[in-house]
């Protein structure tokens, strides 16, 4: 009985050993346990593995392929409703996904589909390579003369940012015969694949960058260094350049802080700047100048991945570092398994703990974390039980770094700079189920809708969005 | 990729490049700043916009050599390229947006400090070219470090120049040349400081005494410059701010400048190191 094969495990670098470096933790299946573990699939009648994926992913058909032995043709299929699947089998909440609803794991553990998906992308385009900690070759840009023709009507689209939504919504529109232009602020492509997830979760050239390739291929320009809102506005775009429609997938880039004394002292950071200096700026190898301060002790406050990001990346610059969360470690909002590798790995989880102060010393840099214990109370609204300070219970944790990892919030700039645009309470762009703005011709998904989320639920919003873009612009 | 057009030494350590970014020039406003990076392995430096000219696309930027970074983008020659320009960024100066009326009263005293004199010179320009009276101050420490004094006297009604050693000029600090100014019977509406933060600190008190609404450019460190990182947060009137999205430019009256200069010299240890490994990666030399 296929089901009767436990679920293969996948190889990992040793958490020691990793600790001390940036190199990939999980290495990922080979061809031989990809094709074991495909087995193990009963492919159900109705799999609920596809309806709980975002972006409807054919599970049971491309894990079919695996066990044939047919990696391409798993491919293929993947790719009609995913053009980053090396990405997504690497950071997709896979346990309240797909996985979390195979049927396998009501009793057993669920397939991997996460790494199976994984294998897949990575072995076309590292062949056997895949699975291993082999080096594969970076992939190589793709130049002008490379990119199709447009086949359809070459009706120009705008996508602002070249996050998982904007990539996702210009693979599409590019696959229907558009002209896409995708704007990017930064002066590389990914948006928070490459500013925000490190480089030990997501390889950046080994991976990430093969991938936007791929949707290079596709026919997708990508302009980097323009900030829209600043550099050109979006009437500017639809009312000069010809863009019939626009696609806003700007992310939810705005960091939050506490708002606690002593938040600006030397020494206290943000998540997003402590990981931008690490991923897109490189701080982590010595040929690039960007400097970074890490410090012999951390604090990370949160509980979310980018806390988990930020606190292992702390720990492989030499730090002792410990994860301040107001809550208990059930309630940790990160993946399962960035959890259980920041805890391999030896992070210090100090739960039911909140910062109330940042304390300096006479030279204005962080000496210690003044924190208030906490204990679990009445669920709250989001059903999570909320944390209640125990009165008089405050202490130190003395420390030389502060990284605030608090949740981020939409940038207004192109709110701001565009008449039209509706936003909420929270900063976050109106718009309907389909994507659609309170501006004609202007649609928008992702973060920049509904505050931080995941990667993959980005790249469902874009795919929807997609579709409207297309609707609308045929009329 | 932003191609150099022309290059000048201003001083033996100050720059002044003209780069081609036609879409930043054809939205570029005094008060905004821009970032460039100048190969793919330097950091993201900002620099303020000392000029812009939306026909010929171009913007120009006047660089100090202060660090590994510094040195790389003035090592750059006319006809190559930086990897990266971008912007405009920040908001444009409070003038620009101001309605006729109240621009028709305003008097403006713009006081540069150094290296600040390069973005001073656009809203010198701006003002000249709108009609608004506006005298200028440049101090430097002597006269060898003096910059546009000739650019900047064509678009001010009144230039006074004071270097602290008197080799040029007035003898003193800016400070004593605005206190100097206004003795001799100047008024104005409103002051702006760009210079070395210790400098609008001080020039910010001077105006505090004379009565002087003053405005200051905060030069803060960032990585994006579009609010992201958060490096540039600045208490202005006990509020966290962020410099590179709410300014650069804030009431100076407002703005704690001990916590900014601390926070400017946050990475000093990391850069010291820096500046003494550092191999030109483009085969110039130190």
């Amino acid at each position: 009985m296929a089901n009767r094969i436990p679920r293969v495990a996948v190889r990992e670098q040793d958490p020691k050993a990793r600790a001390t470096n940036f190199e990939e933790v999980c290495y990922g299946y080979n061809r031989e346990e990809a094709m074991l573990e495909a087995s193990r699939c009963l492919h159900c009648k109705n799999p609920r593995c596809v309806s709980a994926c975002p972006v409807n992913v054919q599970i049971p058909e491309f894990i079919a392929k695996v066990v044939e032995g047919d990696i391409e043709g798993a491919a293929a299929i993947i790719a009609q409703d995913s053009s980053l699947p090396a990405v997504c089998g690497r950071v997709c909440p896979q346990e309240t996904q797909c996985e979390g609803s195979c049927v396998l794991g009501v009793k057993g553990e669920p397939v991997a589909i996460g790494k199976l998906e994984r294998f897949v992308a990575d072995y076309m385009h590292m062949g056997d390579a895949a699975g291993s900690s082999a080096p594969s070759a970076e992939a190589a840009p793709v130049s002008d003369s490379e990119r199709p023709a447009i086949k359809g009507t070459g009706d120009r689209v705008a996508i602002v940012g070249s996050g998982p939504a904007g990539l996702a919504c210009a693979s599409d529109l590019a696959k229907w015969g558009y002209d896409v232009t995708i704007f990017e602020a930064l002066h590389k492509a990914g948006g928070v694949l490459e500013y925000g997830i490190p480089e030990f979760r997501l390889p950046k050239d080994k991976v990430l960058k093969h991938e936007i390739e791929e949707v290079k291929r596709l026919g997708v320009k990508i302009e980097t260094d323009v900030i829209i809102g600043k550099t050109v506005t979006i009437d500017h775009l639809m009312d000069q350049e010809g863009f019939k429609a626009v696609f806003i997938g700007s992310g939810a880039g705005l960091p939050k802080f506490m708002n606690i004394p002593g938040e600006n002292l030397c020494g206290v950071f943000s998540a997003n700047e402590f990981l931008t200096r690490n991923n897109l700026m490189k701080a982590w190898r010595d040929d690039y100048l960007t400097p970074i301060h890490a410090g012999k002790k951390v604090c990370v406050v949160g509980g979310g991945n980018v806390a988990m990001d930020a606190a292992r990346t702390a720990l492989r610059l030499g730090a002792e570092v410990h994860i301040v969360y107001r809550r208990t470690e059930a309630e940790l909002p990160a993946r399962k398994e960035e959890v259980h590798h920041a805890i391999e790995e030896g992070i210090i989880f100090d739960m039911l703990t909140n910062p109330v102060e940042v304390i300096g010393d006479e030279k204005g840099w962080v000496k210690a974390l003044k924190c208030i214990r906490m204990e679990l109370g009445e669920p709250d609204e989001s059903g999570r039980r909320s944390p209640v300070p125990v009165e008089g219970s405050e202490f130190e944790i003395e420390t030389e770094t502060v990284i605030m990892a608090l949740g981020t919030s939409p940038n207004p700039m192109i709110s701001k700079s565009t008449a039209g645009l509706e936003t909420n309470r929270r900063g976050c762009l109106v718009a309907d189920e389909e994507g659609a703005t309170t501006r004609p011709g202007v649609f928008a998904g992702g973060d920049a809708v509904t505050g931080a989320a995941t990667v993959i639920l980005a790249m469902g919003a874009g795919r929807t969005a997609a579709k409207a873009i297309d609707k609308y612009i045929k009329g | 990729m932003f191609e150099i057009l022309s290059k000048e030494m201003l001083t033996p350590i100050i720059c002044r490049m003209k780069v081609s970014a036609p879409r930043l020039a054809a939205a570029a406003q005094p008060g905004q700043f821009l970032i460039v990076r100048a190969d793919e392995k330097g950091e993201r430096i900002p620099l303020t916009i000392s000029d812009f000219d939306r026909k010929e696309g171009t913007v120009t930027i006047v660089t100090q050599k202060i660090g590994a970074s510094t040195a790389d983008i003035i090592a750059y020659e006319p006809g190559e390229c930086f990897a990266d320009v971008v912007g405009p960024l920040g908001l444009a100066s409070e003038f620009v947006e101001m309605p006729a009326d109240k621009l028709a009263q305003q008097r403006y005293i713009l006081i540069a400090g150094g290296l600040g004199t390069a973005p001073v010179y656009p809203q010198a320009k701006w003002l000249k070219e709108h009609g608004v009276p506006v005298d200028v101050i440049i101090g430097a420490k002597t006269k060898d470090l003096l910059i546009y004094t000739d650019e900047m006297r064509e678009v001010c009604d009144n230039l006074f120049i004071c270097t602290d050693d008197g080799s040029e000029g007035f003898k003193g600090m800016g400070t004593n040349m605005l206190e100097h100014v206004v003795e001799e019977g100047h008024k104005y509406t409103q002051a702006v400081i760009i210079g070395p933060m210790i400098m609008m600190k001080f020039t910010t008190l001077t105006c505090k005494k004379l009565g002087i609404p003053a405005i200051v450019s905060l030069n803060t460190l960032m990585v994006d410059g579009t609010g992201m990182c958060g490096a540039c947060r600045v208490s202005v009137g006990g509020k966290t701010r962020f410099a590179c999205v709410e300014g650069p430019e804030f009431d100076g009256y407002e703005v704690d400048f001990d916590q900014a200069m601390r926070r400017q010299g946050q990475y000093k240890a990391e850069e010291i190191a820096a500046n003494e490994n550092h191999v030109c990666k483009i085969g110039r030399g130190k």
